[in-house]
């Protein structure tokens, strides 16, 4: 692929729930200019040839998740593909799989979503009154910070539970994202709910059906690198069955900077609203 | 599990075989479960044929006369590979799934650098590992016997 090209081939995969029987590919032609996306041709196919074409997108920057396809057969997001890396002037864009076709390239993102909310991704801690009340900030050293801050830059897109071959036989299966996104939470020093998130993750649902086939890291376009976190994962659970995993407190409250105050002219802040 | 009443669209086994533009660590995936299944399936041949022996001298006799040949010399070579690769990739296994050799977590900067990198000297240190053992196994099987 050159960018002399003036034209690319788009192999789109279409599912109409109200009018198809199964799935089938349509080829458009559509001119090309160069640093085009994979999203800036589709949004030309629904221009000149396609109008009816579904799609999810958003922010067009690779932020939002939203554009997860299956791009000349590897997970990737539309927006962050550009036509040019493919290699070639075919762009081949079906519906990410392992998710079910809501209509042409909307995938049924729910199941993923749901398991991620089964496996409790947020902070758990004991002292609720401070948890709903906050008087201050927990402290977090930036060694703590790093334990955890790869594994945060997370857009839930599901190209890595479309990547992942345990997950395209086994839907019991919780899948990279949210076992990913539980080891987040287990390795913040502020959070306090390894153990109720620990009898989650024993059996069926839990990381270990992943034997490593890697593919969730290599596809995901934030560099999260699910597969690591499901392995320390893992080394975290059988430190804790073999009662050698070290006892962790959450962390407490930051000491308030003392002999500081608010420069003139400087309005305080609004009252919280939630 | 939700109900949904989209087009079920989940790879299935060709999520195993195939269905994209791959890495070596996923290949390494697919095979480790075919040979273990072989494995499982040889071993419970096994002991069907060597159970005879429990029934009388004769049909233990005629049993082995059964499994003998150069088929079954290459049968049994089979079995012998696919115990080295999975013995060899069982070790690379039991080291990534343990998090030895995963590395730690890094700030992601692009070209991100992620676990499958990190562990692929590994990876094939262990296929050498499996090859040299296949190597001293077909030394034994064809030339030393």
């Amino acid at each position: 692929m050159s960018d002399t090209m003036h034209e690319v081939t788009y192999r789109i995969r279409h599912f109409d729930p109200n009018r198809d029987a199964a799935p089938h590919w349509e080829e458009y032609r559509i001119p090309y200019a160069p640093g085009m996306t994979v999203l800036d041709g589709l949004w030309k196919v629904k221009e000149l040839h396609a109008p009816g074409l579904a799609w999810r997108s958003s922010c067009r920057m690779g932020v939002c998740g939203s554009c997860g396809m299956l791009i000349n057969g590897k997970p990737g997001l539309a927006c962050n593909t550009q036509i040019s890396e493919l290699g070639t002037s075919l762009v081949a864009v079906a519906p990410l799989p392992n998710f079910e076709i809501v209509r042409d390239l909307v995938p049924d993102l729910r199941p993923m979503i749901e398991a991620h909310r089964v496996l409790m991704p947020y902070i758990l801690r004991d002292d609720v009154e401070e948890r709903e009340n906050p008087t201050g900030e927990f402290w977090q050293s930036p060694e703590e910070l790093e334990h955890y801050l790869q594994f945060s830059y997370c857009i839930k897109c599901g190209c890595c539970m479309a990547a992942c071959p345990t997950y395209a036989t086994d839907p019991s299966y919780s899948g990279p994202m949210p076992l990913g996104q539980a080891h987040r939470y287990n390795s913040d020093s502020r959070d306090g709910g390894f153990a109720a998130r620990r009898e989650l993750l024993f059996g069926e649902k839990g990381p270990w059906r992943c034997h490593f086939a890697g593919e969730c890291s290599r596809v995901c376009p934030k560099g999260v690198d699910p597969a690591k976190a499901i392995q320390l994962m893992k080394r975290e659970l059988v430190l804790s069955f073999l009662r050698l995993r070290r006892a962790k407190c959450p962390s407490g409250l930051a000491k308030k900077p003392e002999g500081i105050g608010r420069r003139e002219g400087i309005p305080e802040a609004p009252a919280p609203t939630v | 599990m939700l109900e949904s009443k989209g087009r079920p669209n989940r790879l299935g086994l060709w999520g195993w075989l195939g269905g994209g533009r791959w890495g070596l660590e996923r290949y390494l995936y697919t095979l480790h479960r075919l040979t273990g299944l072989g494995l499982l399936a040889y071993f419970l041949l096994h002991i069907v044929v060597t159970s005879s022996r429990a029934i009388s001298p004769e049909r233990w006799k005629a049993a082995m006369d059964s499994v003998t040949g150069p088929l079954f010399t290459v049968g049994e070579f089979l079995v012998f590979v696919a115990f080295a690769f999975h013995a060899a990739n069982g070790i690379r296994l039991v080291l990534v799934e343990l998090g030895w050799a995963v590395g730690k977590p890094i700030e992601p900067v692009y070209p991100y650098r992620t676990s499958v990198n990190f562990q692929r000297p590994l990876a094939v240190g262990a296929m050498i590992l499996a090859v040299i053992v296949m190597m001293l196994g077909g030394l034994d099987f064809f030339v030393l016997d």
